[in-house]
């Protein structure tokens, strides 16, 4: 007789694993659609939380490209555009730009860039800041990140495009002085991007 | 020899609590607790993968063998993670954004492979299922008591934030108890701080029940 227990333990481990696996990819058959809806709807909740929804006619999801500036959008990956046109006319830029200085790494920010320059909004779409002082960056939990609104290039000035803390216009987060300071360097970068490659943003 | 489920529960609860008495689980215990919130998200979610991994894995005790049985383990409890994690990613999209890091972190969490290789590979599954639900309850109790006590120091608040957990009606649940808070309960310091305290708490009351069959813990013996 030879030894069948190496045999067995295999065969189970062959049939713990071909259902295990059978039942992950079964569950990920059955749910992909309905996440790839969730993800999208809350995306869209967000985008349109910075641009509103009537100032715009296009699918923001079929009007997508994507760039790449590691030193103006803070990533070496390729950028996500969304744009936002009316009767085909450019009205926004929204930039998924990054902040790669937050206290705990990147923070992943959503620019909102009129045609005319002006920031329509800001929101953060990722970070890992402390809870309870940099997380104040987020729009559930404080409306620090509205400062942003209507901001220019030009307004404030280049000199004052800071937190107040380094001389500039912006209120740091009581407790919290690196996370503010990535986030108003990373508009302020995304700004820049903006004015040198408006026409390549807003390219059919 | 089969014990009952009062037995099986007094233990899970009390005299061998994962985090309390065993130590299991630590990093996430530690890294999540900021919140009460965030302790009661990452507790319900242990507790039902704690619930489904002891009972498959008590229904799998005629294909395991010594020498392959924790292979069997990691992928039962990898495969029900990831059907928690899709499943809630697809129905409750909030409560998963929310949760969202730390329902991948249970895999990580060795109270759920001890469970396994402790008590349900050698129980049926009906008091493995009991088994998996009462050490969930007790690692549960251990995030809630330890979330509420940071959150409480560290921002004066109390369930901050519960419409993730709750969607809407959570929206003004929030307690404020005082204004302003102490830092560092919210800093990783402070969870540990928090914990000796609670250990050293469980101690003390072990100490004064003499009927406890498991005195109080001196020493760490195991951690992860």
């Amino acid at each position: 007789m030879t030894n069948r227990g190496p045999l067995l333990a295999s065969l189970g481990l062959v049939i713990i694993g071909v259902v295990a696996g059978g039942m992950s990819t079964w569950v990920w058959s059955k749910t992909a659609t309905q996440i790839a809806v969730n993800e999208r709807s809350y995306r869209l909740r967000a985008l349109n939380e910075i641009v509103p929804p009537a100032r715009y006619d296009n699918n923001l999801f079929d009007d997508i490209i994507s760039i790449r500036d590691r030193e103006l959008l803070g990533s070496d990956d390729p950028v996500t555009v969304y744009r936002a046109r009316n009767d085909g006319a450019p009205v926004a830029a929204i930039l998924t730009a990054v902040a790669p200085k937050g206290f705990s790494g990147a923070i992943h920010l959503l620019v909102g860039v009129y045609a005319d320059g002006t920031l329509a909004g800001v929101r953060v779409s990722m970070h890992r800041e402390t809870a309870g002082l940099g997380d104040q960056i987020e729009i559930e939990k404080s409306n620090w990140i509205t400062v942003f609104d209507r901001r220019s290039l030009a307004d404030p000035l280049p000199a004052n495009w800071f937190v107040r803390k380094d001389g500039g216009e912006f209120d740091q987060i009581s407790g919290a002085t690196i996370t503010p300071r990535a986030i108003v360097k990373a508009i302020h970068d995304a700004l820049l991007y903006f004015e040198a490659n408006r026409e390549l943003l807003f390219a059919e | 020899m089969s014990p009952d489920f009062l037995d099986i529960s007094r233990d899970a609860l009390w005299r061998n609590n994962t985090g309390l008495v065993q130590f299991l689980g630590l990093c996430p215990l530690l890294a999540v607790t900021t919140t009460l919130v965030n302790g009661i998200g990452l507790g319900v979610a242990t507790t039902i993968v704690l619930f489904l991994s002891n009972t498959a894995v008590s229904l799998a005790r005629p294909l395991l063998r010594p020498e392959t049985r924790i292979i069997v383990f990691v992928l039962i409890i990898a495969a029900l993670v990831t059907v928690v994690d899709l499943f809630m990613h697809a129905r409750f999209f909030d409560l998963h954004r929310s949760l969202g890091i730390f329902v991948p972190l249970i895999v990580t969490n060795c109270a759920i492979v001890a469970r396994a290789e402790v008590f349900a590979s050698r129980h049926d599954p009906l008091r493995a299922a009991i088994d998996g639900l009462m050490t969930g309850l007790g690692f549960t109790l251990v995030l809630i008591t330890l979330g509420a006590a940071r959150e409480l120091v560290g921002q004066g608040t109390l369930l901050a934030q519960a419409e993730m957990l709750f969607g809407p009606n959570g929206q003004n649940t929030s307690i404020t108890v005082f204004d302003g808070g102490f830092l560092i309960a919210t800093l990783p310091p402070g969870a540990f701080f928090a914990m000796g305290l609670l250990i050293a708490l469980r101690n003390v009351m072990a100490a004064h029940r003499s009927t406890d069959k498991y005195p109080a813990i001196m020493k760490a013996e195991t951690a992860g």
